[in-house]
């Protein structure tokens, strides 16, 4: 089979908006995703996000997702939230059955924000709960209380927002099951459409990073984070949620995020705002590129009219197939067995994999299991190195 | 022909030979101490890291002496170890004299006694040079000492110096003039002369080193080398003094080089005797004789892409080096490669070490072999070096492996390790004399292929550097051998397949399953290693699979990064070895060969 004639999973379909918004009242421990902690900038990130947005309009007329990212684009006031909608509806056509979110956090998330989003149509709200403990809150540097969290689900609800996920941490080292089974049934008293178990990750250069590297903090151990997982998944899907994605829930597949499913579907997205990243286009002009990690830079250049970017890059067959098996393979969805063909030594490995329980093919697809999950990084060189 | 002095050095290793050659070099005035370095005869970097000398050099030396006469001495530089004691032998045979330098804190060592028997096998003038006299260490009277009952030689005739410090340098010179007798020869006779060296050299081709006996011979003659019948036309003749310095011709005694157009060094055989075609000699030099491969080694690329680059490099490292032999060969596990057959262990170390660094190949080297020899049961003979063809056990008669006599010396001290380490390795038979006190020689019957692998490491480590060693070839004898296969994940590794002695197999087996649980990386599978004999089997290892190996978050941002690292990941294992859906890193090919102390 010619590449060109391979069945694509992304065919037909809408890219997705994703709009970074780089603003946080204070940094979280683990977080690395780029972001300020002064507000001050803001009118002139506005402005700046108006001016990228002019450089797409031809390119990327119609999408059917958006999604405001950050940072903490619950930070936004109303009248910010309002422009920015705005601006972006002025500028670009959506699907009538578009998804429509957005990251908040419990403190800043307030009901009169809320009616505003809800007034442009926003249909879903990603919330950085991330526990329900104090002890385990203020460890991540998290600004609010379990009960502004609640508080800020209820009001969700009271929104009258019918697919709400709730983002949570769990594995810290200190944390016993018995507080992240409170902190998840707790959770699913509210019966979150979408639910994000991260574990704990000590991402380079974060505060978290820098206190293990003091030794003040530790990872817990290797069989404890994969006991976490599994109970994790066996828990929810037992309470009717799929495990649809290493970290992520859904309450039924209609629920499963549709902006991220077009990451790990190697559908086109177009990245706005400092350090966003956007793809275009299938190999031989598959293109990736991503702008430049600060407000100010990112600000300046737009103002002397230039594109943001940091950087780009022309993605080769094989690096579009590897990144394809590896993004595949994290998802329920697995690889189509073809792709795998691509790759010599995959069928060997492949047998080794179900043997071991890592994998299982059906429907001419290969599919990860929950162990397999817990050590899909590995998979990709294993089956397409 | 009387100013004439052919003579050689020889010494146990690190005893200071190359440091006397450089003395005597800076004193005729060879090189300034400008352009002077240490181990000037060791061209090679290998030579000179290791402080080894791998190929002769031989240089002239014009020397005035004390008397005012003024000769030309001829140096003959030979390699220092057992795997090159043919060459060695050769350029012996070339001489009339030799030194034999004797370290003063160590004394006689077993390579002392080994090089002192193939100097009276030439009847050559013996000179005892005790060196390294400067160190606090040295004990020039037990030294005197063991050259009296060691070595049975004259002690009162003894040169004392330090090279290093270049003491007692004239000495060893006056020496030489007064004690090495003036080659014999004539000149007018039919040609005769003995090869003992040969190297390449990209511009001229072959170089081969030679001794006149008799006759001369000069640019313009066409001469035969008397083993093979080829013939060829000489370009020039020469002294070696550290450069080529051409000559008209040379004569009876003296000891140069000749450029013939002759394209390898595999053409020229060293023992050889060169004559003219136009008038030759009745017979040749004696001691010619072909030299045999006795250590076996299987060599692949790391990469199965780089083959065709081995293949190249092979080709131009046996321009230098007769003695390595190879074919082609080809494993499961490790693609294709080549069998390779060496004159020993440091011989296998070298040409691994020169295809590493001067060819720039990386290369997994198979665990050493002998050559094995089997009756089956239709009484034919078959020779196997190559566990791959080991033949079916059940057609097997009889199968034997070579022996050796291996000489140790060592302080006494040592002897019950030593003892233990020799019986371990299925050494029988021993000889123990104690030539002076506090030193022993003991002698044992041992199968080579126990001493082929790491012997030589664990002499050093169980006798703290003090215990040395030697050996010869002695026969074939009966031995109760088995394939040993080791199987990862169970799968046959074909490249780490031994034929050992079936009591030394469980430990091997052990052995080998350990290393590669500590070089093979985690799975995200159990992986098993096992030692097995035919279905049995025999030894066992587990590498236990990682639990986790999962990126929590993996969004837009993230996936190029993460595609970077997978990309790394993707190289790293291109220079790993797939077994099944194992990936075996080279170091755990190299780990297999390595000593259990290091």
């Amino acid at each position: 089979m010619s590449p060109s004639s391979r069945p694509r999973m992304n065919s037909g379909q809408l890219p997705g908006l994703y709009l970074h918004v780089p603003f946080c009242r204070s940094k979280c421990f683990y977080c690395d995703f780029y972001s300020v902690a002064s507000p001050a900038a803001i009118p002139r990130w506005l402005q700046a996000v108006r001016a990228e947005m002019d450089l797409y309009r031809e390119k990327f007329p119609r999408f059917d997702t958006l999604y405001l990212g950050g940072g903490t684009p619950s930070i936004l006031d109303e009248a910010d939230l309002a422009a920015l909608f705005e601006s972006i509806f002025d500028r670009f056509a959506f699907h009538p059955d578009s998804e429509i979110s957005m990251e908040a956090n419990p403190e800043s998330l307030t009901p009169g924000k809320l009616k505003t989003l809800r007034s442009f149509g926003l249909n879903r709200i990603s919330l950085g709960v991330q526990s329900l403990d104090e002890a385990d809150l203020r460890f991540l540097g998290r600004r609010h209380s379990p009960g502004q969290a609640l508080r800020a689900i209820e009001a969700c609800r009271s929104a009258g927002l019918a697919n709400l996920g709730v983002d949570l941490i769990y594995g810290l080292e200190t944390g016993s099951l018995k507080s992240w089974k409170k902190t998840l049934d707790t959770v699913l008293e509210y019966r979150p459409e979408h639910i994000s178990c991260y574990q704990l990750t000590f991402e380079t250069g974060t505060a978290l990073w820098k206190m293990r590297r003091a030794g003040r903090v530790r990872s817990m151990d290797e069989k404890m984070q994969a006991a976490f997982f599994i109970w994790t998944s066996r828990y929810l899907e037992r309470r009717g949620y799929r495990h649809y994605e290493v970290s992520n829930f859904a309450a039924g597949s209609e629920f499963m995020c549709r902006h991220n499913l077009k990451y790990w579907r190697h559908v086109a997205y177009l990245g706005l705002g400092p350090s966003a990243h956007s793809l275009r286009g299938a190999p031989p002009c598959a293109k990736r590129w991503w702008n430049v990690k600060s407000v100010r830079d990112y600000c300046r250049m737009l103002a002397e009219g230039k594109p943001p970017l940091a950087g780009s890059e022309l993605l080769s067959r094989d690096q579009f197939d590897l990144e394809a098996l590896d993004l595949g393979l994290r998802t329920c969805e697995g690889v189509d067995m073809s792709i795998l063909d691509e790759f010599p030594q995959s069928r060997k490995v492949l047998e080794q994999l179900q043997k071991s329980g890592l994998i299982r093919v059906d429907e001419g697809r290969a599919r990860l299991t929950r162990k397999g999950f817990l050590v899909a990084d590995s998979l990709a060189v294993m089956l397409g190195g | 022909m009387r100013q004439i002095r052919n003579f050689s050095i020889i010494a146990h290793i690190d005893h200071g030979k190359s440091t006397l050659a450089d003395r005597l070099i800076q004193h005729a005035g060879l090189v300034d101490d400008r352009e002077f370095r240490d181990q000037i005869l060791d061209n090679m970097d290998i030579e000179r890291e290791r402080g080894i000398t791998i190929k002769s050099q031989t240089v002239v030396l014009p020397y005035t002496s004390r008397s005012g006469e003024t000769f030309q001495l001829n140096l003959i530089d030979t390699p220092g170890h057992a795997d090159f004691s043919y060459e060695v032998s050769r350029a012996l045979a070339s001489c009339e004299g030799v030194l034999l330098l004797i370290d003063a804190s160590q004394g006689v060592q077993a390579q002392t006694i080994a090089n002192l028997y193939a100097a009276m096998e030439h009847d050559l003038a013996i000179i005892p040079v005790i060196n390294k006299i400067d160190l606090p260490s040295a004990d020039i009277d037990r030294a005197k000492e063991q050259i009296d009952h060691d070595l049975g030689l004259d002690s009162e005739n003894v040169v004392l110096c330090s090279a290093k410090e270049g003491k007692g340098i004239e000495e060893v010179l006056e020496a030489i003039v007064n004690r090495v007798p003036p080659p014999g020869g004539d000149s007018g006779k039919p040609l005769s002369a003995l090869i003992f060296d040969a190297h390449y050299d990209p511009f001229r081709g072959a170089i081969a080193s030679c001794r006149v006996f008799d006759g001369k011979f000069g640019p313009g003659d066409l001469i035969r080398f008397m083993s093979t019948g080829a013939t060829y036309k000489v370009e020039e003749v020469g002294f070696f003094r550290l450069h080529r310095d051409p000559q008209k011709n040379l004569t009876a005694g003296s000891v140069g080089y000749v450029i013939a157009g002759i394209k390898t060094v595999a053409d020229i055989r060293i023992g050889d005797t060169m004559t003219l075609d136009s008038n030759p000699a009745a017979s040749a030099q004696p001691g010619f004789k072909d030299v045999k491969p006795v250590v076996f080694s299987s060599i692949y690329p790391i990469s199965s892409d780089d083959y065709p680059s081995l293949a190249d490099a092979l080709d131009k490292y046996k321009l230098n080096d007769a003695a390595l032999v190879y074919q082609k060969d080809s494993s499961i596990a490790l693609g294709q490669g080549f069998r390779c057959g060496f004159l020993g262990l440091l011989h296998l170390d070298i040409v691994q070490e020169r295809l590493e660094r001067e060819f720039d190949q990386s290369i997994i080297m198979t665990a050493p072999s002998v050559q094995y020899q089997f009756t089956l049961d239709d009484d034919s003979s078959i020779t196997v070096e190559n566990p791959q063809y080991y033949p079916d056990p059940i057609n097997i008669k009889e199968a034997r492996e070579p022996f050796i006599k291996a000489v140790l010396i060592l302080p006494e001290r040592y002897m019950g390790a030593v003892m233990k380490l020799c019986l371990e390795r299925r050494g029988s038979n021993p000889r123990v004399v104690y030539p002076t006190p506090g030193r022993v020689e003991i002698t044992f019957d041992m199968p080579l292929a126990e001493v082929v692998f790491d012997f030589y490491d664990r002499l050093k480590t169980v006798t703290q550097g003090y215990g040395s060693f030697d050996y010869e070839l002695t026969e074939y004898r009966e031995s109760n051998l088995v394939k040993l296969d080791i199987l990862v994940n169970g799968e046959r590794v074909d490249a780490l397949s031994l034929i050992v002695h079936r009591d030394r197999a469980r430990d091997w087996g052990v052995q080998v399953c350990d290393r590669l649980k500590e070089e093979i990386p985690r799975h995200n599978f159990k992986i098993a290693i096992q030692g097995a004999i035919g279905g049995k089997i025999i030894s066992r290892s587990t590498i236990s699979p990682f639990r986790k190996d999962v990126t929590a978050k993996c969004y837009g941002g993230d996936i190029s990064r993460k595609r970077k690292l997978l990309e790394k990941q993707k190289k790293g294992k291109k220079r790993m070895k797939m077994v099944g859906a194992v990936m075996i890193p080279q170091s755990a090919f190299v780990s297999v060969l390595k000593t259990k102390d290091e």
